[in-house]
């Protein structure tokens, strides 16, 4: 289980874009920092970095909104991407999606009404001939079939 | 006298519970009051076998796989700390035929040594490479790699002694190296095995290369998909960093943030100076203005990994390997529903239908193969027809296909292949940067155009118009994620066409 996100904190945000801001490029680590303390990235913590490394709002706006993986509102208590890339489609993938998104009762991109999972889409994990596989938080899974579905399942809920 | 186990901590093994196996082996071993070290290796990269378990015996190792955690109480009770026999007993690993054909130069240490052992790596011939190239010019070393025929391991294949050339020659204020990590073809895993297996190759040919070019700094973009390979890359460098090996400068670790697109080179530069990752026109090319403008070389992982064996053995050697002009080994990485799914390493030169169905032995379900995706989701759909393609990036392009990074995934005969033809679209939609129209707004209409064709409204015109469609995307976009995506959708509409008709007419 991954740590619990912290509350928004304008300080100890600063600080996290402080230490970053030598990087050259730094908003992509600068945005990972801030999303691996705070859950997401709210307005105010992509103002602040704006601010901090000295790029416009909209800057730090067309960076956050680009990429699938950084996240405006807080996600569950877990992550779980499923790969849905076609090497795992063709070990069984489609339905193992259509198993997990009834069994939890939500889409891609949506998290549960008891906030225990967020469910996301992944293209590759790079357990092609190990298929259908998932990352839950950071933990691969793979060969998705029977009691390891399951536990997955489980897991993804506790 | 203690055991010598030898346990993956791959993702692939990780996956399919390596973590719980060696906690049961370290239990049963304190039960049976045996000592034991476990060392946690890459992947030799035959995942049917994951978990796979060594130990060391006076015969070398003997390898136990796949174990579950549930079956190690019974293998130690059985003698697997003495190597004896048991149903799950597969002896040397390197004996088994799988392996014994490879001619593994970029993977040799792979699932072999401990991957964060500096020892280990110097022990088998780690840095020799690197020792060579430090008591040589630069020019030199770039002589070195063009005489190789080592060709760009991306996708694109693109000459890497050429491009070197060309950044050594750039001035600039100062000069980058970009390895590409972002290995984000469905089918693929051969960066990931390696830096999660053996980083300091990579590590070494980066510094090789950063020698070459006269680049001071370095950083390897790896995506945020692959957690393992980015924290082994970390705790390699943080290793290097320590032991004062990074003489020609830093190495940065950059992780990305799930953008497929961020794999093309000009993206992954946007994207590593802190931008979206939309892609560039090129000219100018990165080698004369990439990464804050300044001279930058961009090589894939496994381009990068092979220069160490080029310098250590000689470009000669590396050369007298492969097939017509693609020289050296390639990584191929057998996926998808496939007996013998995983990294095989061998000159080019082998057909297609020898790698799947001699080497992969057909499917792992025991259905009949109905089509090969070669080159990630950006690959043409190759039938069986077809299976006599040499391994060769010319002799795929000959067939309107590519080798790409090397993934081949097979599909056994419940594939639908309209299905197979609307996800390229889909993921060209969802993945596109939006840079250029033809992607951003093609692969949606794409996608619409086969759904009219699959509810049987206007079949002719609409497959027109996927062909037009296909064209304008092909020529008309910026990079290769709009410009390729014809592949799969074109080569499923003319190998498979049966599938492209409405049920109704499918069912007359």
């Amino acid at each position: 289980m991954t740590p619990a996100p912290a509350p928004w904190d304008e300080a100890r945000a600063a600080q996290i874009i402080r230490a970053h801001a030598g990087l050259e490029g730094a908003l992509l680590p600068v945005f990972h920092a801030l999303q691996a303390e705070f859950g997401c990235i709210s307005d105010e913590a992509a103002a602040l970095a704006a601010e901090i490394l000295n790029i416009s709002r909209a800057e730090a706006h067309g960076v956050l909104t680009f990429y699938h993986d950084f996240r405006r509102s807080p996600p569950g208590r877990h992550v779980l991407k499923l790969c849905r890339a076609e090497a795992c489609q063709a070990r069984g993938a489609r339905t193992v999606e259509a198993r997990v998104t009834g069994e939890l009762g939500v889409g891609f991109g949506e998290t549960t009404s008891d906030a225990a999972v967020t469910l996301l889409p992944a293209y590759c994990l790079g357990l092609c001939a190990s298929g259908p596989a998932a990352l839950l938080d950071e933990r691969p899974v793979a060969r998705l079939e029977g009691e390891r579905l399951e536990r997955l399942i489980r897991d993804a809920r506790a | 006298m203690t055991s010598r186990l030898f346990v993956p901590k791959d993702a692939a093994a990780l996956a399919v519970g390596a973590d719980e196996v060696v906690r049961a082996l370290t239990q049963a071993a304190g039960k049976a009051g045996r000592r034991i070290e476990v060392v946690r290796t890459g992947s030799r990269g035959l995942f049917r076998l994951e978990p796979l378990v060594e130990v060391e015996t006076d015969e070398g190792r003997i390898g136990y796989g796949p174990v579950s955690p549930d079956e190690v109480a019974e293998l130690v009770a059985a003698g697997l700390f003495d190597g004896a026999e048991h149903r799950l007993r597969i002896g040397p690993p390197e004996a088994l035929p799988f392996f014994a054909r490879q001619t593994r130069l970029t993977f040799a240490r792979c699932g072999i040594i401990d991957p964060l052992s500096l020892n280990d790596y110097r022990a088998s011939g780690g840095f020799a490479g690197l020792e060579k190239a430090r008591a040589m010019a630069p020019q030199a070393i770039v002589e070195a790699v063009k005489a190789s025929g080592l060709r760009g391991r991306g996708g694109a294949g693109f000459p890497a002694g050429i491009k070197w050339e060309t950044v050594l020659g750039a001035s600039g204020a100062r000069k980058y190296v970009a390895c590409n990590a972002d290995e984000g073809d469905s089918g693929t895993f051969a960066d990931r095995m390696l830096m999660e297996g053996d980083p300091f190759l990579l590590i070494e040919g980066l510094l090789i290369a950063m020698r070459a070019v006269g680049a001071a700094k370095a950083f390897v973009y790896v995506r945020s998909e692959y957690p393992q390979a980015a924290q082994t890359m970390t705790e390699a460098l943080t290793l290097c960093r320590g032991a004062g090996l990074l003489a020609e400068g830093d190495i940065e670790v950059r992780l990305g943030a799930g953008a497929y697109v961020c794999g093309e080179e000009t993206a992954m530069l946007e994207s590593l100076e802190g931008r979206r990752g939309q892609v560039r026109a090129k000219p100018p090319l990165p080698a004369h203005a990439g990464l804050f403008g300044q001279p930058t070389l961009v090589n894939n992982v496994l381009t990068l990994a092979a220069i160490p064996t080029i310098l250590s053995a000689g470009p000669e050697a590396y050369a007298a390997l492969g097939f017509g002009r693609s020289r050296g080994t390639a990584a191929v990485q057998l996926a998808g529903d496939v007996k013998n799914g995983g990294l095989f390493e061998t000159p080019f030169g082998l057909t297609l239908g020898e790698l799947v169905l001699q080497i992969g032995e057909g499917t792992e379900s025991g259905r009949p193969i109905r089509a090969v995706q070669a080159g990630g989701p950006l690959g043409a759909y190759f039938p069986a027809s077809l299976f006599d393609t040499p391994f060769d990036y010319e002799a795929f392009a000959a067939k309107d296909g590519l080798v790409g990074h090397g993934g081949l995934v097979v599909f056994n005969d419940t594939v639908d292949m309209a299905e197979q033809a609307r996800f390229a679209l889909e993921f060209c939609a969802v993945e596109s940067c939006g840079k250029c129209t033809p992607c951003r707004l093609g692969a949606v209409r794409g996608v619409e155009t086969v759904d009219r064709i699959l509810a049987g409204r206007d079949p002719g015109a609409s497959l027109e118009l996927i062909r037009d469609l296909c064209d304008t995307m092909k020529f008309g976009s910026l990079c290769a994620l709009g410009g390729l995506t014809p592949l799969p959708v074109l080569s499923a509409l003319n190998h498979f066409p049966e599938d492209f008709r409405a049920p109704h007419e499918a069912a007359e």
